[in-house]
Formats: C-alpha cells, sequence, structure tokens
C-alpha cells in the first residue's frame, strides 16, 4: 500500500524566518502518527502546507497519493481538517453545519443523511442535531468539528491540536473517537499535539523543534532510545548491593538518597531476576520507565515547558506575520 | 476489521465537475438565506433607514419643496432613490458576513473545501442579491402609499434592477473584504464609500442644473446609473405633466449627451462583473 502521507526536504518561510526547515517523513495508510513539539516549532506549518492552505517554499509533500502544489483539488477531496481554532457557523444548527460541509465537497445526495447520523452518533451529537452550534460547548463544537470532517469519508484525517483546551473527560472521550475510527473506517491520522501523555497513543511520532524534525518512531522505541528503566531498590546492606550487581550482572549501581539505584533495559523482566539472584536482601524496589518528556528532553534538550517559555519571544514574531497572511 | 468495517456509511467525492460547483454556489446562496431568516433584527433595522428617508425627511422636505416639484409629492420623487438605497445597505451586511466568517473561522471551511474559490464568491453575491430582494419587496409593497400604484412591469422592472444593484454591491463589498480583515475597519469603509455614493447619486434631488464640481462627482458615481433607469422606470407608472417629468426626471447626460436608460443599466451591471472578478481573484491569489 502507498504511503498516506509522503514529505520531502519540505520547507517554508515568512521572510527571514524559516518555520520549516527541511522535513522529511513517511507516514502508512491506516497509521496515527503524532507531531509532537512545543508551541512555534513548526508543526501547524507543516500541516497547513500538508492541507494545501499554504504553499511551500522548498521542497515536496504528497497526501493520499496526490501533489499538495499540482493537485490542490485531489488532495482536498480526500482529507478531513479540524482546526485548532474553530470554524463551524454557530448561527446555523449542527445538521445544517453538516449538510454544508458535504454539498461542498460533493457528497452524493443518497450518503448525506446515513453518513450524517452514522459520524454524529459516532460523536454523541446526534441527538443535539437540531440544535444552534452557539448553544454547544467548547468540547461538543470539538466533537461536532471532528464528526464534519469526517463526513466525506477522506482518507486522512488532519487534527490540529484536536483536544487543546478541553477538560479531560472531553479529551478521554475525543481519544476514545479517534481509536475507534481507525478500527472501523481506513483512515489515516495525523495530529499535532503538545501533551505528552496523549502522543503516547500514536502509532508513530515526530518530535519537532525549531523546525526541524528531531526524531522519529514508535513511541516505545523513542522511550527506548532514551535509554533503560531505572530501578531503585532499598536493601539492607547497600555497599554488598552494589558489589552484587556488579558481579552477577554486570550493571554499574551508585547509591544516591537512600537507594541503590541502576539502569537496565527491560526493567520488567529484570526485576524477577534480580530477587532472584541477588543474594542480598531487598525491602523495596521501584521501577520507573523514561516517559516521552525524557525523550524530548534528550532530544532538544530542555522539557516542552521551557521550550515553549524560551520560544516565546520568537512566537510573537511568527503570530504577527502570520496575521499578515490572509486565512 | 472486515466486519467491523461493514457498516461503515463511505461516501465517495466524485471529481470536479461543474456539477459540483453548482452545488457550492448553491449551499453557499442557501446558507446566506438560513442566517437571513433567523436574523429577524437584522430585517427590522435594515428597513429603518430608508423608512426614515422616505417618510420623515420627504415628508419634512415637502413643506419647503411643493413649489418646485409641479405638483409631485416629494416623497414620490424619492422614492426611486429609496428603492435603491434598501437594498445598499442590506447588501453591503452581506458582504460584510464574508468579513464575520473570517473571525469565526468559518470562511476557512469553505476555502479549504475541494471547489472553485469562484464559486463561494458567486455564491456569497447571488446570496447577498436574494436577501436585498427580500428587502426590496417590502419597499415595494409600500408604492402606493408614496402615490405610485402597482403594475405588473413596475413590480417586475423594480425588482430586477434592485437585484442587480444589490448583487453589485456585494460584490464590491466582497472585493474589499478580501483585503480589509477586520469588522470594524471593513464597516468603516463600507460607510465612507457607500453614503457618499447614496447622496451623491441624485436619489434626494435632479441631476440637472447642479453646481460644477457636483455635477462631476454625480457622474461619476456608479449609484447615479442604478437611479436613473429606477426613476424613469417609475415615472413611466405615473401621469405626470411634462414640466414636471423634465424637472424632476431629466436623465443624466454626458457632455450634453443625454445617457440611454439601457446603457446606464448596462453600466451597473459591468462594474458589478468587474468587481466581481476582482474579488474572485483576489481570493484566490490568497492562501
Amino acid at each position: 500500500m502507498p504511503s498516506a502521507i509522503s514529505v520531502k526536504s519540505l520547507r517554508k518561510s515568512f521572510g527571514d524566518l524559516e518555520a520549516v526547515r527541511g522535513v522529511d517523513f513517511e507516514v502508512e495508510t491506516g497509521e496515527v502518527f503524532g507531531f509532537l513539539g512545543p508551541n512555534g516549532a513548526g508543526k501547524t506549518t507543516t500541516i497547513n502546507m500538508l492541507c494545501t492552505l499554504s504553499r511551500p517554499t522548498g521542497g515536496s509533500a504528497s497526501v493520499a497519493g496526490h501533489d499538495v502544489v499540482s493537485a490542490r483539488d485531489e488532495v482536498r477531496r480526500h482529507i478531513g481538517l479540524v482546526f485548532q481554532d474553530p470554524t463551524l457557523d454557530g448561527y446555523l444548527t449542527a445538521e445544517q453545519n453538516l449538510r454544508l460541509h458535504a454539498e461542498l465537497y460533493g457528497v452524493e445526495k443518497a450518503a448525506v443523511a446515513p453518513r450524517m447520523q452514522q459520524v454524529m452518533e459516532m460523536v454523541g451529537l446526534w441527538e443535539r442535531r437540531d440544535s444552534q452550534v452557539l448553544t454547544f460547548s467548547g468540547g461538543m463544537r470539538r466533537r461536532l468539528e471532528i464528526a464534519r470532517g469526517l463526513m466525506h469519508s477522506p482518507r486522512v484525517l488532519f487534527l490540529d491540536e484536536p483536544t487543546i483546551g478541553l477538560d479531560p473527560q472531553t479529551r478521554s472521550s475525543i481519544w476514545g473517537y479517534i481509536r475507534e475510527l481507525q478500527e472501523r473506517e481506513e483512515i489515516t491520522i495525523f495530529m499535532t499535539t503538545h501533551y505528552m501523555d496523549e502522543a503516547e497513543f500514536c502509532g508513530r511520532i515526530a518530535i519537532m523543534d525549531h523546525g526541524e524534525i528531531v526524531a522519529l518512531d514508535t513511541p516505545q522505541a523513542l522511550k527506548e532510545g532514551v535509554g533503560a528503566d531505572r530501578i531503585r531498590i532499598e536493601t539492607d546492606d547497600d555497599g554488598a548491593a552494589i558489589e552484587a550487581i556488579d558481579r552477577v550482572f554486570g550493571l554499574e549501581a551508585t547509591v544516591s538518597e537512600g537507594a541503590v539505584s541502576f539502569a537496565v533495559p527491560d526493567g520488567e523482566e529484570f526485576v524477577p531476576r534480580l530477587f532472584a539472584e541477588l543474594g542480598v536482601p531487598i525491602r523495596s524496589v521501584s521501577l520507573s520507565r523514561p516517559t516521552l518528556d525524557d525523550v524530548f528532553m534528550s532530544h532538544t534538550g530542555s522539557t516542552i515547558r521551557d521550550a515553549e517559555e524560551l520560544g516565546k519571544g520568537d512566537r510573537k514574531i511568527a503570530a504577527q506575520m502570520l496575521a499578515g497572511i490572509k486565512r | 476489521m472486515s466486519t467491523a468495517t461493514a457498516d461503515v456509511v463511505r461516501v465517495h467525492v466524485p471529481a470536479r465537475s461543474w456539477r459540483s460547483e453548482l452545488r457550492a454556489v448553491k449551499v453557499v446562496w442557501f446558507r446566506e438565506l438560513i442566517r437571513f431568516r433567523s436574523d429577524r433584527v437584522r430585517i427590522v433595522t435594515q428597513m429603518v433607514q430608508p423608512l426614515l428617508f422616505l417618510f420623515v425627511l420627504g415628508a419634512g422636505l415637502e413643506q419647503l419643496s411643493s413649489a418646485s416639484t409641479h405638483g409631485v409629492d416629494l416623497k414620490t420623487f424619492i422614492y426611486p432613490g429609496i428603492l435603491c438605497m434598501s437594498v445598499m445597505f442590506t447588501a453591503m451586511f452581506s458582504a460584510a458576513s464574508i468579513v464575520w466568517d473570517r473571525e469565526y473561522g468559518f470562511l476557512r471551511e469553505m476555502m479549504v473545501a475541494p471547489v472553485r474559490r469562484s464559486s463561494i464568491v458567486i455564491g456569497k453575491c447571488i446570496g447577498g442579491a436574494t436577501v436585498a430582494g427580500f428587502q426590496g419587496v417590502i419597499m415595494i409593497a409600500l408604492a402606493p402609499v408614496v402615490g405610485v400604484p402597482y403594475s405588473a412591469t413596475l413590480i417586475v422592472g423594480v425588482l430586477a434592477l434592485q437585484l442587480l444593484l444589490a448583487f453589485s454591491i456585494t460584490a464590491f463589498g466582497v472585493m474589499v473584504s478580501a483585503r480589509i480583515t477586520q469588522i470594524q475597519s471593513f464597516m468603516g469603509v463600507m460607510q465612507l464609500i457607500v453614503t457618499p455614493m447614496f447622496f451623491l447619486s441624485g436619489a434626494l434631488f435632479p441631476v440637472t442644473d447642479l453646481p460644477g464640481w457636483l455635477a462631476v462627482l454625480n457622474r461619476l458615481d456608479p449609484l447615479t446609473y442604478a437611479v436613473e433607469p429606477m426613476r424613469s422606470l417609475v415615472f413611466a407608472h405615473l401621469d405626470l405633466s411634462s414640466g414636471a417629468e423634465a424637472a424632476l426626471n431629466p436623465g443624466v447626460t454626458w457632455f450634453g449627451w443625454t445617457v440611454p436608460i439601457a446603457l446606464s443599466v448596462f453600466t451597473v451591471f459591468a462594474l458589478g462583473m468587474t468587481m466581481l472578478a476582482i474579488a474572485i481573484w483576489e481570493f484566490n491569489a490568497g492562501e
């Protein structure tokens, strides 16, 4: 099966500001692909180019098998978009918004009603179809946008920060829909997020920083790449324990904060061996796995929050430049 | 997996054709109607200004002008101008909705659809014209109140002219909205252009023997070429003395040459089309 998205040295500059500095990646059909990075890293700029909303200044990209520059309409027909900012007509009802979308996308007339019911039921808004969107909460609007983005059975669904600003309950229900979608429809999902915990749900993630992709792999592999799990044990005799760890397992352990700690790959499988073979009584054990925060840290040298703080000045400039571009 | 996907309603989006473009035009047009219908306040408020001009200004100035109108009621005289005015402001508000759409993000939904931008712009302009047409019908209904009897040719002719004017004004507004993206500035600019256009057009006065500067501005004002046919059409349905006809409906002249009604109407049409073309070009050029 061909790639759903194929990107080759894609670039975008706004004047002197290089928002995207040559990125390459492929997204397989059916994959949930996450784009992770602090605000201002170039995620939205990249997504805009893939959605044909913005022209690349260099490189190329194809989505659903069509070039984003030369076959703009073909791309548009096969993608669904859910933006960070709302794009619903509040004066229309939920149903009218979806019908309007179906008309704009030329969905066959006979398929409109059943498809609409299906997508609205999926996001739990079928009962509210006759209400004006103005009366909807932020979470309901986002859900309706997702339903609308699916109206024309897109091959690739782009979600730009789909859960930003939502309460945890709505966030998790949106993730529920995304997983359900992936199971039910042959759809590729491309999303951006800067919530580390959500990135875990993606099949693969690309970490973007300062307009470049600094890492790309499955969340599992990325975390493994950071290094091993860390095991901390409390023992009756720390000195003997360190000596035994070195002798039995060939690992280097140190004492910190009253506990012996060391790094080991596949920590879960290691713990039973530790108990069986160490020969020094263990009072307690704790295992910690690397998180995507650690991954981000190891690739960018800062936590995602710090990166956002640092980037604020740049982003202000970028925001001003973007404001000058017609949406 | 295969059993799970079996019940999914798959829809197929066909390749772009004139039919899909037509659907897009239609739905953008239809949306204007839905929104207009749900906005009853707007329907009422936009009637106020033309009615004020017609009945308050008309009746008030009647006291001063009765000597020079050859027995024609001033309200009857300015009625054609008010017919134009009522659709102008409605059309302007329709165009403003594109600025609102941008502000509330909905413009994006339309811009990313796999249809030509021209379909969206055309749908918007036809929508503006239709909505203004409703307003126009209410004004036409007032004809007997200002001494103009109903007649089929009058109603059809006036409505056609109103639709043409409203279409052109919406096209003008959409053209402006491509550049001016903030609602306050947009309304300011539109007021700045449309209000003088209305006053210069001869909607409220005959266009002969004007002071030189005013005559020039009047002839340059596109609205003049909508007011003039409108007045001729209304006056054709009145029983007027030749003196009154000559004084009140002298016709627009270019360097002494009387511009035919057909040319006036064509001027409005051509300007509307030109602005539509510019609007389409501008929306195509934007990312």
